[in-house]
């Protein structure tokens, strides 16, 4: 499989994941992005571990774990937050604004 | 069905759901064509001869982490409000800044391999990849050798047995860290 189209892919869904972090203000939905984002990242490990090696793989398992762990405690701070505001939504949650 | 054909329909696939994830007014739905994009990436790492990787990518994005999204988006509620998506000067930046990017990275992407890994140095020369790379040129013609998840294996637990043991201990203050965070009295 030839190694531009994974490449052109990956860029694709980065990008889409940056544009959706910029449009919405779920902060549950803006997680989602950022896990798009990872998941592109990941595709990139793949696609040059082809002709690099199988390294590229092995971080790609380091990688879905560290998403794990900020999953498991981003959803534990988006869940104590709607304790304080009633909401998940970036416009309520504007404490640290001067 | 050819390889070439099964890539390009995964792919269209996985960006078509990303956009729909990040168009959908409704969380859960937003979520689900997350899932949808996750598994299509996953036929697209079994393409990519990363069969262990697809693997996980289901039993571990696709499901977990996603259940764990699904599960506090319905736990809190969410989405019933007026839409969460800017207006229409946020949006048209958002594209902006999102077609610059794209542009920066397709430069990147028409780089050879060897000059993404190290500073220009071609594969299998001097300040090769490969060498910057330990596991390069052997972990090639592992899966042949040892089976898909042998091969990953031993990167795994010979080369990157530290940053693997440490990420136990990063997952143990994950853990700790939700659990004190969600808990209202400890």
């Amino acid at each position: 499989m030839a190694l531009g189209p994974a490449l052109l892919v990956s860029a694709l869904l980065f990008t889409i994941g940056v544009a959706g972090v910029l449009i919405r203000r779920n902060a549950i939905v803006l997680f989602m992005c950022i896990e798009l984002m990872l998941n592109a990242v990941n595709l990139s490990f793949i696609a040059l571990s082809q002709v690099l090696g199988l390294a590229g793989q092995v971080m790609v398992f380091f990688v879905m774990t560290v998403a794990a762990a900020e999953a498991a405690v981003g959803l534990a701070i988006i869940v104590a937050i709607f304790r304080h505001t009633r909401s998940v939504d970036l416009k309520n949650i504007n404490l640290l604004r001067g | 069905m050819s390889a070439q054909t099964a890539f390009y329909f995964l792919a269209g696939a996985a960006v078509i759901s990303a956009l729909l994830c990040i168009g959908q007014r409704n969380p859960v739905a937003s979520a689900l064509w997350l899932v949808s994009t996750m598994f299509a990436l996953a036929g697209i790492y079994v393409l990519l001869n990363a069969q262990f990787i697809a693997a996980i990518q289901v039993l571990v994005y696709a499901g977990a982490v996603m259940v764990l999204f699904l599960f506090v988006i319905m736990l809190l509620h969410v989405g019933r409000e007026a839409s969460d998506i800017r207006g229409r000067a946020t949006r048209l930046a958002a594209v902006v800044i999102g077609v610059m990017l794209l542009g920066e990275l397709l430069v990147l992407s028409r780089a050879s391999p060897g000059q993404l890994a190290v500073g220009g140095g071609s594969v299998g020369g001097a300040g090769s990849p490969l060498e910057a790379f330990p596991a390069g040129r052997a972990g090639q013609l592992a899966p042949a050798a040892e089976g898909v998840v042998g091969a990953i294996a031993r990167p795994l637990f010979e080369t990157y047995l530290i940053p693997f043991e440490i990420t136990s201990v990063l997952l143990l203050a994950a853990a700790v860290g939700a659990v004190v965070l969600a808990k209202r009295k400890i």
